[in-house]
This record gives C-alpha cells, structure tokens and sequence, in this order.
C-alpha cells in the first residue's frame, strides 16, 4: 500500500499585507503625529503622479480630512505630461489642495554653471530642489511635509540623499513597493497610476526597474529574506538565481550611509546619539 | 473581585499631564466597585526613553506617593488596589519595575509590592537592558482576591516565568506591558497582537489562573503601542479585550470558584507540582549542572 504523501512548504517571510489594517495602523501614526505631537494637522507632499506620493496622499486624506492636504506638483521641463495628469486624478479623486510650482528656472539657474553635469547629477539636483520648495511650502501653509519613499527604495538607495528621505515623517518607509501597490489598490487610488511602470521620471521612457536592473517583485523578495537573515544559498533555494541575489545584496550593502545623518567624529563621551540618546519623540 | 484594566496613551515624558489623565481615569472609577485598577507598562513616561530614564525614573515611595495623591484629589473616599509600570530608581540602579500599591487607605499609601523585570528585551527595537538592571526575583504577593504576581512584558512571554508564579501559588498574574506592533499581514489584527493573545490564554489554562493584561497605546517615534488591553479566565477564555488604537477601559470581575472548576478539570498545575522534581533534577538541564558545578 502507497501511504499519501504531502510535502511541507519551503518557509519563506511573508511580503502579504492585510490591507485594511494597514491603512488604519498608517492613518493612526499621520494623526497622532501631526495632530497629537506637533499640533499641527495639515500635511504638504510633492505629488509627482506616482503611486508612492498618490498613496500618501490617499492616507494623508483619510487621517486628517481632505481639507488639510496640499499636494505640491513640481514638474521639470523634462517631465513628462502624464506626470501632472495622474497627479491630477489623485487631487480630483480626493478633493486635496494642489498647486503647481515649476522648478525649472531654479534647476537651470544653476546646472547653466555647470554644463557637464551628467544625468545623474542633474537628477539630484532636482531632487534637492523639490525638497527645497517642499519645506518652504510647509512653512508657507503651517503644513507638515510628509515623506513619499518606500521600503524598496530605501534599502536599494535608489533616492537622492537628503532630498526624498527629508520630511520628517513617513508613512509609507516600512512597506516594500510590492506592498504599496497592494495597499493602494485597496484604497482606490486610481488605476492609471497603480499600473503604469514606476518612473523617477527624470528622462523619457526612464523605469525603475530598468535602471534599477531587477523587477520589484523578485527584488521584494530577496530583500525580505535578506532582511530576516537568509544567506544566499537559501535564498537561491527559494527561486532566485544567485545573479539577483547579488546584485540586490550589493544595493543594500553599498547604500548604508544613506539611510543615516552624516558620520560625525566622536571624541568625547557626550557625543549626540551615541552617547546623548534621548528619543525623537520626547 | 473587580477589576480595571487601562489601556492608556500617554504624553511622552510628561509626567504631569498624564498624572492628570490618571486623575481622570480615577475619578471614572471611584464611585463603581472596583478594587483594583490595572495600568501598563511605563504608563506615565511612555516606554521608549532611552538616556531620559534616569531623569523620569523615581523610587518607589515617591511614585506611589504620586498614584495615591491623584486617587484622593478624584474624589476617592475609600482604598482602592492599583497596579502600574513605572521607571524606577532604587538607589542609583534603575529598573523597569511595576507595583501593586494599595491607595486611599486611612493610614496613608501602602506599596504592597514591588516586582522589577526580570526579562529586559534588547534586541532588534529593543534597548532596554542598555539603560535598565533587570530583577533577580519572582515573588508573589497577597491581594484582597488572593495570591497574584506580576510579570511586566517579556516576564509573560517565557512559559517558565508564569509557571514559577503558579506554582508559587499566584491564582492571578497581571501584565502590565508596552508592546510595539508589528506584522500587518495577520488576518484584521497585528501578528504581535495575536502572538500576545495566544500567550496569555495558554498562561491562564495551562495553570488555571486569571490573566490581567493591561497594554499602553499611542506611537512613540512611529512606533505604535499595540494595545491589546484584555482579560482572560483560569479556563483560557478571553473575557474581554480591546484593539490595538485607542484608549479604554475593560471592567473585569474576578471569581476564585472558577479557579477551582478550572483546576478540577484540567489539574495540569497540581500534575506539574509532583512532577516538577524529576524533570528539575534532570542533570541534562544546564542550569541543574551549574549549580553543581558551584557547589
């Protein structure tokens, strides 16, 4: 007699998210942040038409009332038109505040003075200027600027240093992009913008993906099990080619500095956060 | 007996404003027929205070002293039993502590008993045993509904701990704790939330004992305090709980028979009190052989 035979699954980090508990856990963290800490209760946010700032402004909306979000659009000669058009289903979905601030004169004022900035230089000085606006914005409106960059991102250092990871909350930082599309399709964030390639949108027909050289599915994956510990071969053993593996373990083992304030000389034993260590929110 | 458990969210480090929130919660209380009120970890500093410990940190007396003032300016003519987390400085050494303090009495406050963790978390979000000195002891102490210990946080999460209080004799264990959420892939509730839950209620059937868990809310530097305030009988029932977000009070009422229908049932402590020396004895268990080695 064959006995039957049932084989146990491979364990592997979950990436599910139960989409309903997100969003409440999220708008309770944006409410007991502005309205409860800063007393502030209005949020700023660049909308770029993307789904991470389209996200934030959906959860923005939801924690503290449509009235008190203002999403600034702030194109570049360069960016693509589609950008201000999906940002504008999100604005006309929400009922959010909006303006548009173009940022090209302050860009080319000074990229003029240095003709052989490279596309990648000219990218973060984009980046540097939106925060700029950003953060007089949150001066002007008494709003405080709410930040945009996903988990994804983060660990990848695919951001601008001290430009997309500045505001000083984020709703959003702890879910991979995998997630972030799952919590916004449960929030209704329009569909134009939940489907098309995610985009910097710096050049024409630029994708994350292509520049970031994995798609953000498999990526997801490695960088969870990376991020719970799994070496490469169980990783590898899980459905990965040892190529990804590397080139997502590279990403992350180069980009430490960027996910922390600058490297300060330490020469006393009273040094800020290392040895004065008083919490954020104290 | 009568119970409340708190489910609070405090000022971060303002002790003042959440004294007046206790006050509140106080004056709620006074007039029903509650005997003991439950806060939780922490509950009037917030949890996460990294190098501020030592400044929000007090001895026992002057924080019991602090609790029995704000019950008697709410009105309350009668004692009445609180348990709460607090930071304490015993000395110059400094612990995540929680007392049993017995308020409003005619002859002034009375700490009944202080327990200090035992278990500090200092891992991953954790840091506590960089600024704190964990406990040395699990003691279980008198109330007016009988023999209880009180185990802060992690105290809860080893079997061992629960177990020691049981066969101690504690028939009811109260949790004062300051959990962090986290997992959001669960099914409607947060992983650590159901983990908590799955926890207390195996405690309270394993031994037949009431449970009391009583969970700080509100985020601190966008960590979220999980809640999770809830109360569980000596047949591992949840008897009542709370979410993860907002404050609110459980009201409990305790039986002493259920303790015993319990135990009658499923006699598993009184089955552990006679095995427990064989299986303590095993010189197999590493902390056997090192008190051998001592000796």
């Amino acid at each position: 007699m064959t006995l039957p035979v049932v084989e146990a699954r491979l364990e592997e980090p979950s990436l599910t998210i139960d989409p309903a508990l997100t969003a409440r856990w999220l708008e309770a963290f944006l409410r007991d942040e502005l309205i409860e800490r800063r007393a502030m209760g209005r949020a700023v946010l660049g909308l770029s038409g993307g789904i991470d700032s389209a996200l934030v402004a959906y959860l923005c909306a939801r924690a503290l009332g449509p009235e008190n979000v203002y999403a600034i659009r702030m194109p570049y000669k360069a960016s693509s038109s589609s950008s201000l058009t999906d940002a504008q289903r999100v604005v006309d979905a929400l009922g959010i505040h909006v303006e548009t601030i173009e940022i090209t004169d302050a860009v080319d004022g000074y990229l003029k003075h240095v003709p052989d900035a490279d596309a990648r230089r000219k990218g973060n000085v984009m980046a540097r200027t939106r925060m700029l606006v950003l953060f007089d914005q949150s001066a002007r409106r008494n709003a405080l600027p709410v930040g945009t960059g996903n988990k994804t991102e983060r660990l990848l250092g695919y951001f601008t240093w001290h430009a997309d990871d500045t505001p000083p909350v984020n709703p959003i930082g702890d879910l991979f992009k995998t997630q972030v599309w799952e919590l916004a399709r449960y929030l209704g964030v329009p569909t134009e913008v939940i489907d098309k390639p995610p985009s910097a949108d710096l050049e024409a027909n630029q994708t994350d993906e292509a520049d970031i050289g994995i798609t953000y599915a498999k990526a997801d994956r490695i960088l969870n099990m990376i991020l719970h510990g799994y070496k490469d071969d169980a990783i590898v053993a899980r459905g990965h080619t040892l190529a990804e593996v590397r080139l997502v373990r590279r990403r992350v083992d180069g980009t430490h500095w960027k996910r922390h304030l600058p490297t300060t000389a330490l020469v006393s034993s009273t040094a800020i956060n290392e040895f004065y260590l008083r919490p954020v929110d104290l | 007996m009568h119970a409340a458990l708190v489910q609070f969210k405090p000022r971060k480090g303002d002790l003042a404003a959440n004294l007046d929130a206790m006050r509140e919660i106080f004056a709620q209380l006074a007039d029903g027929p509650v005997e003991l009120i439950v806060f939780p970890e922490a509950a009037m500093t917030g949890y996460f205070l990294e190098g501020a410990v030592y400044e929000l940190a007090f001895d026992a007396a002057t924080f019991a002293a602090k609790v029995d003032a704000q019950w008697r300016a709410a009105g309350g003519t009668r004692p009445v039993d609180v348990a709460i987390g607090f930071y304490e400085n015993a000395l110059g050494t400094f612990h995540n502590s929680a007392m049993y303090v017995r308020c409003g009495g005619p002859d002034g406050v009375h700490i009944i008993h202080v327990h200090r963790k035992m278990f500090l978390p200092t891992y991953g979000v954790f840091d506590e045993e960089r600024f704190l000195t964990r406990g040395r002891r699990l003691s279980v102490f008198e109330t007016p509904f009988g023999a209880a210990a009180l185990l802060i946080c992690e105290d809860a999460w080893h079997s061992l701990v629960p177990t020691v209080a049981a066969l101690k004799g504690a028939r009811l264990l109260i949790v004062p704790s300051a959990s962090p959420g986290r997992g959001i892939g669960g099914n409607g509730e947060l992983e650590s939330t159901t983990r908590w839950k799955a926890i207390l209620a195996s405690t309270a059937a394993e031994h037949g004992v009431y449970v009391l868990y009583a969970g700080l809310t509100g985020f601190e530097g966008g960590k979220g305090m999980s809640g999770g305030t809830s109360a569980y009988s000596p047949h591992g029932d949840v008897l009542q709980s709370l979410g993860p977000l907002d404050p609110g009070i459980i009201l409990v009422q305790l039986d002493p028979a259920e303790i015993d229908l319990a135990r009658a049932t499923i006699p598993l402590l009184g089955d552990l009190s006679a095995v427990l020396p064989d299986l303590w004895l095993d010189e197999e268990i590493p902390v056997t052989r090192r008190l051998e080695e001592r000796a």
